[in-house]
């Protein structure tokens, strides 16, 4: 990590700061699509230091945050089989679906182990032969090949008794579904850095023309971020939307073929609800036929059923950039990190809980004020 | 398995082989004369000063972890508790809640652990208890500790007592216990050798309040929650704001590693051997330089100071001058995605 500490560092960070206030000329709004990048935006306090016309808004990239209750509700069911074990990331664990979450249900007995990777859900499978190991198989095109990679040695190892749930998402889809919706009043895109460094920067130059906005792939250090900044407001003022890659250390224009190959070996595209946003053509991935006997939802008999949204929940405005948390009426009172309602507010990494943990902000505009603790 | 190789329900029942158990392993370990005395209760002696009293219970998976064990936990947790108060310990109690069928080894190593650790930090276990649960009605061994402790009328420590003004001052590298286990848990491997930092604090306490003890406002252990979780509290509890700077903050390179691969906050991981001294300003510098001659205290800094303002907040101050709110740890801790 030696390598990030100058990213970290004032000598480099100020003179950026310096230069995005002066080249700041209009009010812009700037989207920043990934979840890690919210997070690193609040953790490094990056948006104390920026002007007062530049706004920053949070896209739908919080992997944990778009799974729709539909998908959650389905790892709840397939837990409540006495043979099954749920591996699954971490921060999943307490996202609420319909009738709440897998931590509901590991308190009322069922087996919830958390993972790093899916990897370790496939070794669990080895240790425990007697067990049907399901791994909620969600995220981006970040854990996607790794997914693909494991589902392939589960199959060359032969081993039964590992399934996933297939839940992934495709990023390109998402943005374009989000872009083409006229109420979205955004002047450029940070765009992500992992996912980009598995889908190239290039997969973002149709975006820039098509919708003439401004796109800057970025690293997570908060001086590629404000890099990133930097280069959005530059190709605003001279009019100019591009695609510039400025996280060249892990991003190339076509991404990592190999990853790409993977997920394209086992997965193919679908139809994929999306928590707020709805249902994007094309933007999930789905396990191709010779690998559908991986496929946990079939082998347990789980169909996917539809869900409503939890009343007065705006995650979907917020995940769209048309409000921030405190315009939700449910913030701060009704949904907190410790009794989330809406999505945004449960992963670390969701715009709502990070707005709530680093802004200082603890109350709704809208609705009724916060209980104080 | 052999049946004398594990522990069976009959070892809590308050027969013949609880009683093999207590001569044949704890004191074997254990030498002070009461708990030798094997009666219903231990009697301490006369002492002046304040009595103080602390309890914890220890249930950390995996039992034994780089740098400890449950057992010495158990011991330096509950010594720390008391020494965050400014008390000096002068007793332990030990009970056990075993699962059927729990090792019988692995009991020994976690006794003898306990009875090195109350050795070396001069505090006995003076009395106890054992208790076997069947099989699936306790995850392998829990642990309580009761300390006893007397403090002195010289100070009045809390958690309360932080003024503006103050120094804020950590008494060593941040996050290394809470990293451990967590790695442990994800059966990872962290370079660096970083192991728990789980050590009894009293000694080193105990020579801060030879010195002068009204310069010492708060001293608190920042275990579960992490420092941030514990600033909070302390922010709340004294009706004052904290600033504290990410730069000076001691952080082991191979912990932020880790805690960026897992994706944690070393800020609110457990520290197990680790204060936070809150003092008046013009000590600070004394303070510093007094705990650093401590072997548990080499790595102490100063890293911030206490505000007045409406009071509750506790505000970082990041490596490239931004300002971020630290919260409270709100649930688990628990890895990101990617």
């Amino acid at each position: 990590m030696k390598c990030a500490d100058g990213f970290r560092s004032r000598e480099i960070t100020a003179p950026l700061v310096a230069e995005i206030k002066r080249s700041l000329v209009r009010p812009l709004r700037i989207m920043e699509v990934c979840g890690t990048h919210t997070m690193s935006i609040f953790r490094h306090g990056i948006r104390s230091l920026l002007p007062e016309g530049l706004t920053l808004l949070s896209g739908p990239g919080c992997p944990v945050c778009v799974t729709p209750a539909s998908h959650i509700d389905a790892f709840v069911a397939a837990a409540r089989f006495p043979q099954v074990t749920i591996a699954t990331f971490g921060d999943l664990i307490r996202v609420p679906g319909s009738e709440g979450s897998l931590a509901n249900a590991r308190a009322a007995g069922a087996r919830v182990e958390i993972v790093y990777s899916p990897m370790d859900a496939l070794t669990l499978a080895e240790q425990e032969p007697e067990r049907l190991i399901v791994f909620p198989a969600i995220g981006f095109e970040t854990t996607a090949p790794t997914i693909a990679a494991t589902i392939l040695q589960a199959a060359r190892l032969g081993i039964a008794n590992f399934l996933i749930i297939a839940a992934n998402k495709t990023m390109p889809q998402a943005l374009e579904a989000l872009l083409a919706d006229p109420e979205l009043a955004v002047d450029g895109l940070l765009c992500p850095g992992h996912v980009s460094a598995v889908i190239g920067a290039e997969a973002y130059r149709p975006l820039a023309e098509k919708y003439h906005l401004g796109c800057a792939v970025a690293g997570f250090e908060p001086a590629d971020i404000l890099a990133g900044l930097l280069s959005l407001i530059r190709q605003s003022n001279a009019n100019r939307p591009t695609v510039d890659n400025g996280y060249t250390r892990a991003v190339s224009a076509s991404g990592n073929t190999k990853a790409q190959g993977l997920i394209n070996e086992v997965f193919a595209p679908a139809d994929s609800e999306w928590r707020g946003l709805g249902t994007i053509g094309g933007s999930g991935l789905v396990l191709r036929a010779p690998y559908q006997r991986f496929d946990g939802l079939r082998h347990l008999g789980i169909s996917l059923q539809a869900t409503k949204e939890p009343k007065g929940c705006r995650c979907g405005d917020i995940l769209k950039g048309r409000l921030l948390p405190p315009d939700c009426p449910l913030y701060g009172a009704a949904c907190t990190p410790l009794q989330p309602v809406g999505p945004c507010m449960v992963s670390a990494e969701g715009t709502c809980a990070a707005y709530y943990r680093y802004s200082g902000q603890k109350e709704s505009r809208r609705g009724i004020p916060a209980a104080r603790a | 398995m052999k049946a004398d190789s594990i522990i069976s329900l009959d070892h809590g029942s308050g027969g013949l082989a609880s009683q093999n158990l207590i001569s044949g392993l704890f004191l074997k370990y254990f030498t002070c004369p009461q708990l030798r005395d094997l009666e219903d209760c231990a009697m301490l002696g006369e002492y002046a000063g304040r009595i103080a009293i602390s309890t914890d219970s220890y249930v950390v998976d995996p039992l034994f972890f780089p740098g400890g064990d449950i057992g010495k936990l158990a011991v330096h947790g509950t010594i720390n508790d008391l020494a965050m108060r400014g008390a000096i310990p002068i007793a332990l109690s030990l009970a056990l809640i075993i699962e059927e069928g729990f090792p019988f080894s692995d009991l020994e190593r976690i006794i003898a652990s306990v009875a090195r650790c109350s050795e070396e930090a001069g505090v006995a276990i003076v009395t106890g208890d054992t208790k076997v649960v069947p099989r699936g009605k306790a995850d392998k061994i829990f642990i309580n500790t009761t300390g006893i402790g007397i403090a002195s009328h010289r100070h009045d420590i809390s958690g309360k007592k932080a003024r503006p003004r103050d120094a804020v001052i950590v008494s060593g590298t941040l996050a290394d216990h809470g990293i451990t286990i967590m790695s442990s848990q994800a059966g990872m491997a962290i370079g660096g050798n970083i192991q728990s930092d789980t050590q009894p604090l009293h000694r080193m306490v105990g020579a801060l309040l030879e010195e002068d003890p009204g310069m010492i406002h708060v001293l608190r252990d920042p275990t579960r929650g992490g420092l941030a979780t514990t600033l909070c509290e302390i922010a709340q509890a004294s009706g004052v704001d904290i600033t504290i700077e990410e730069e000076r903050l001691p952080i082991r390179p191979a912990v932020n590693v880790a805690c960026e691969m897992i994706g944690l906050d070393p800020l609110y991981l457990a520290n197990e051997g680790k204060c936070i001294i809150i003092c008046a300003q013009e000590a600070a510098e004394a303070v510093l330089q007094l705990v650093r001659r401590m072997p548990e205290g080499r790595d102490a800094a100063l890293i911030g100071r206490i505000e007045g303002g409406c009071g509750g907040r506790v505000c970082l101050t990041t490596r490239i001058g931004g300002t971020r709110l630290l919260e409270p740890l709100t649930g688990q801790p628990l890895p990101r995605i990617c």
